[in-house]
């Protein structure tokens, strides 16, 4: 068998949606840690966001699909812990496309800069947590629109 | 050495289980919606610390159980959780107070955890830590702020502190496996952390005008197993209930 190079892996992957935001991908979420071959098995390597993230066995079974797919018989899946993901792991392509979706993508401040509609500084939290583990809960102060922030840890 | 780190493994695991199923208690009921989402994701990261840490209890075993055997299958003494986290939920400044607690003591601990000389308690720990130092960001803003609010917000969280204080003492109780683990660098020894975690509460509890009181009496016995409050059983009978009458049920 012919083993595609890690650089066209790579492509492929990052075109495999995270299952909750399905705007960026899993390479710009940045939890795909590594992938190499090992004879003609293909061994990705996989970093949890929240430890508890119901999403992770979706993004296991997505990512091993879309390998499938591309003809890859022979694939290991390896959870890999350390080191921890934090939101720098994201990529800047990934944090421009969660914005433009209309998620304040992670800010070392602790907090959004801006409303990702609108654009105003006026915002406000209302709650610590969101619709997922990643998320916390915001509102714009001018355009009265509530969003979501993607926490950073 | 591997029967001390089991039963440690089983202290910190049943810590995150036990508090984390009584959390998602609240699911569907809290007081308001953005409660109810902050609670809920808060059980689910404790949930996900549990698969870790019983995970990697049940490896160190060696006898062929899983995390989730280890969740499911045993009876109340053969947990190892504190007192503490097994206590009903009673009312939302309860279960505010309670967490607020143990999130400043999970922190403090992971902490040290985090630079353990066993290199899988060291990156379990890393990854916890994080979550934990975040929980504790919202339950020490949510203690101020209701310590700190009305005349009856203020009374029910000092009646929640009155409560639980005689639970904190197991917290930082040390025994014959903490001394072991300890020794061997794995897990600091709990006794040590209780110095920087009374400075940080008694500076949160200021800030939330709520008095700490005086008597230092402790509860123990959940986390050596010797005796656990009636409330664990209990919990137990929802928790473990479709694994005990359909045993081994999947989906």
């Amino acid at each position: 068998m012919v083993r595609p190079d890690l650089q066209r892996i790579w492509g492929w992957l990052d075109e495999v949606p995270d299952p909750e935001i399905p705007v960026i991908s899993v390479v710009d979420l940045g939890i795909i840690r590594d992938v190499t071959w090992d004879g003609d098995t293909l061994e990705v390597a996989i970093t949890p966001t929240y430890s508890g993230c119901p999403a992770t066995s979706i993004i296991n079974l997505d990512v091993e699909t879309a390998l499938r797919d591309r003809g890859i018989g022979k694939i290991r899946l390896k959870k890999q812990l350390s080191p921890p993901w934090t939101t720098d792991w994201l990529t800047a392509k990934g944090a421009a496309k969660l914005e433009a979706y209309g998620i304040s993508p992670p800010s070392p401040a602790g907090g959004p800069s801006r409303c990702p509609r609108c654009q105003s500084a006026n915002v406000e939290k209302v709650s610590q947590f969101g619709s997922t583990p990643c998320k916390a809960h915001w509102r714009c102060l001018s355009c009265l629109e509530p969003f979501d922030y993607f926490k950073c840890i | 050495m591997s029967d001390a780190l089991f039963e440690a493994l089983l202290r910190l695991g049943d810590n995150t289980l036990v508090l984390g199923h009584r959390v998602s208690e609240w699911c569907g009921k809290a007081p308001v919606l953005e409660e109810d989402i902050a609670l809920a994701n808060t059980a689910l990261d404790l949930i996900g610390q549990t698969q870790m840490w019983l995970g990697y209890a049940a490896e160190v075993e060696g006898a062929g159980r899983t995390a989730d055997d280890l969740a499911m299958l045993r009876d109340v003494w053969d947990f190892r959780n504190i007192l503490m986290v097994e206590r009903p939920n009673m009312d939302f400044g309860h279960t505010m107070m309670r967490q607020f607690l143990f999130d400043a003591y999970h922190r403090a601990a992971l902490r040290g955890l985090s630079i353990s000389t066993d290199p899988r308690v060291a990156e379990i720990a890393a990854k916890a830590v994080k979550e934990a130092t975040y929980h504790l960001e919202r339950s020490a803003e949510t203690v101020i702020a209701l310590g700190d609010g009305t005349q009856v917000s203020h009374d029910k969280m000092q009646a929640a502190l009155d409560l639980l204080w005689p639970y904190v003492g197991e917290m930082f109780e040390s025994d014959a496996v903490d001394a072991q683990i300890s020794d061997a660098g794995i897990a600091p020894d709990p006794a040590t952390l209780r110095g920087g975690w009374d400075t940080y509460v008694q500076g949160v509890m200021a800030e939330a005008t709520l008095s700490i009181p005086e008597d230092s009496f402790a509860h123990r016995g959940g986390r050596t197993g010797a005796r656990h409050t009636e409330h664990l059983g209990h919990m137990l009978t929802q928790m473990q209930w479709l694994q005990r009458a359909y045993p081994d049920a999947t989906w």
